[in-house]
């Protein structure tokens, strides 16, 4: 039965004499994010708007951002979820290593991610030297922008899903064990049902993440047009170029992830049972 | 215990309110914004500048040109400017950030095409860039090396014809930031071949070069100047004196710069 978040968690209304405690330090961060947005759509207004925000480059780029980003959490998702699920329910020897190893992309500079990949998997890279020989050459490629974007947001999938597995009542488990239920049942029917919205709300981030990545991108990928310069990246150079360019194209970015977060939100407010 | 608290608080009070050292020499800094291949021979010259100025730091920043511009009109507080070209300088006289007689050309430069030290692809000649299937990496077109670049691959169209320029742009791969990234791109081996200063080739030695003949190769001209808003114009001054002097051009050509002609 699915039930409306807001009738199992009913929200205390906050008196202002009690709250100021913490309406005041809530207030400063609301500010530090929504002035510089409310700044730069007052710049944007006007002018030649609409003519920078459906220009041929502003089109590539966000065609190239929106298609990189979904593979990519398409791929964190296919890859990550098995992954969570698999750190929370087995014990092995060297398993805080390896939770430790997935981690670390997510503090890691993401400069310093590009240039690990560009050593690692570039034409002349330690792996990247056989990649060749089996004719694959991966930087200047989309594959490698959809590489850049997984390795920085993917973590943050996996995080948030295995928080999801974690917290399932592990008496749900065994009453489905004694139901009889397989590997599979145990999955797709019990464990990723109930862990949904940990995994619905690390989707999110793992896309923002990803829609946002440009310090990996721009060192492993490169930067060309149609193929590998997405949003952040063109963004960057426009603002050297013109700085109304990339307000317009800033605009466009926030309100795409604005759009983004709106129906995955919708998606994720139903409670599931 | 309660006294140890208040040691422990008037300590940090009083730390924190005085100066920690007495002030023997009066420490001036100046900011310097200057063009991304003028990075080795800025520090030789800013290093050299503190020395025989003490209490002097040059604090240098590189960058595009284009880029360190638009920081410059969005309000950095710079005192010096050195740009690859005079496009940016002169759109800052036009913004009153320079006053229009003070920029100097204080040095040239030229374009080379350089490949990687094992030359993956064979690139000898300059019509090999037009050969179907080659990595080229050039800087992007608002940076001053890339805006260049392209008019140094107009001349070789005039000359070699058969589609040269639209051949050698289809292979383009990547369009970076600053030239010191065409640079790295190409010592990594991922780019078969990049188009930069010929200035870079000194701090990178190891690349293989090809030079592009006076008639098709461009003279890019490096204008130095202070900027109005300046804290400090004498310091700034006194910086471009020595950076035109036959000392600070010493330090410049052993990079490979060219005189001003």
């Amino acid at each position: 039965m699915r039930v409306p978040y807001s009738e199992t968690h009913r929200k205390v209304k906050l008196s202002i004499q009690s709250g100021w405690l913490f309406i005041i330090p809530g207030v400063l961060l609301v500010f530090l994010f929504g002035l510089p947005l409310l700044a730069l759509f007052w710049r944007a207004t006007g002018k030649d708007f609409f003519t920078y925000a459906l220009s041929d480059t502003a089109l590539a780029a966000l065609k190239l951002s929106l298609l990189t980003s979904l593979v990519s959490v398409v791929v964190s998702l296919l890859v990550g979820t098995p992954l969570a699920y698999f750190l929370t329910r087995w014990e092995f020897p060297g398993r805080t290593l390896f939770e430790l190893l997935i981690d670390l992309p997510v503090v890691l500079p993401p400069s310093v991610a590009g240039l690990a990949l560009l050593i690692a998997f570039g034409r002349q890279g330690l792996f990247g030297s056989w990649l060749t020989l089996v004719g694959v050459t991966l930087p200047f490629t989309t594959t490698a922008v959809v590489i850049a974007q997984t390795f920085v947001s993917a973590p943050l999938f996996v995080r948030s899903a295995r928080i999801g597995f974690s917290g399932i009542d592990p008496q749900l488990e065994e009453a489905a064990h004694v139901e009889g239920a397989n590997q599979w049942q145990m999955f797709s029917q019990v464990m990723f049902p109930l862990a949904g919205r940990a995994i619905f709300s690390g989707a999110i981030l793992a896309w923002t993440r990803a829609l946002g990545e440009f310090g990996a991108t721009i060192l492993f990928a490169g930067n060309l047009e149609g193929v590998t310069q997405t949003m952040p990246l063109a963004i960057y150079l426009g603002f050297e170029r013109n700085l109304d360019v990339a307000v317009a194209l800033s605009v466009v970015l926030v309100l795409a992830s604005i759009f983004l977060l709106a129906v995955m939100r919708k998606l994720e407010g139903i409670q599931v049972y | 215990m309660k006294y140890f608290r208040l040691f422990v608080l008037s300590a940090i009070l009083t730390l924190a309110t005085c100066d920690t050292l007495p002030p023997t020499v009066e420490s001036e800094t100046l900011t310097v914004f200057a063009a991304a291949s003028l990075t080795d021979a800025f520090e030789e010259v800013g290093h050299n500048f503190e020395v025989a100025n003490p209490g002097v730091t040059v604090r240098l920043n590189f960058a595009g040109s284009q880029a360190l511009r638009t920081l410059i009109e969005q309000g950095a507080q710079v005192d010096v400017f050195a740009s690859a070209n005079t496009k940016e300088m002169d759109t800052l006289v036009a913004g009153n950030f320079v006053a229009a007689d003070a920029p100097v050309i204080f040095l040239t430069n030229q374009l080379v095409v350089i490949m990687p030290a094992n030359n993956p692809a064979g690139v000898e000649n300059l019509v090999d860039l037009a050969q179907n299937g080659l990595k080229i990496v050039l800087a992007a077109k608002e940076v001053p090396v890339g805006n260049y670049s392209l008019q140094v691959l107009e001349k070789l169209d005039q000359s070699f014809g058969n589609g040269f320029k639209d051949k050698t742009l289809a292979n383009v791969v990547s369009y970076e930031n600053t030239v010191k990234q065409v640079v790295a791109k190409v010592q990594l081996g991922e780019a078969d071949a990049g188009i930069v200063y010929s200035s870079d080739t000194v701090a990178a030695p190891e690349l293989k070069k090809i030079g592009i003949p006076r008639e098709n190769n461009v003279v890019a001209e490096y204008p130095l100047a202070v900027l109005t808003q300046s804290k400090n114009p004498e310091l700034a001054q006194a910086f471009i004196n020595y950076v035109l002097s036959s000392n600070g051009q010493l330090a410049i050509r052993r990079w490979g710069f060219l005189p001003v002609k």
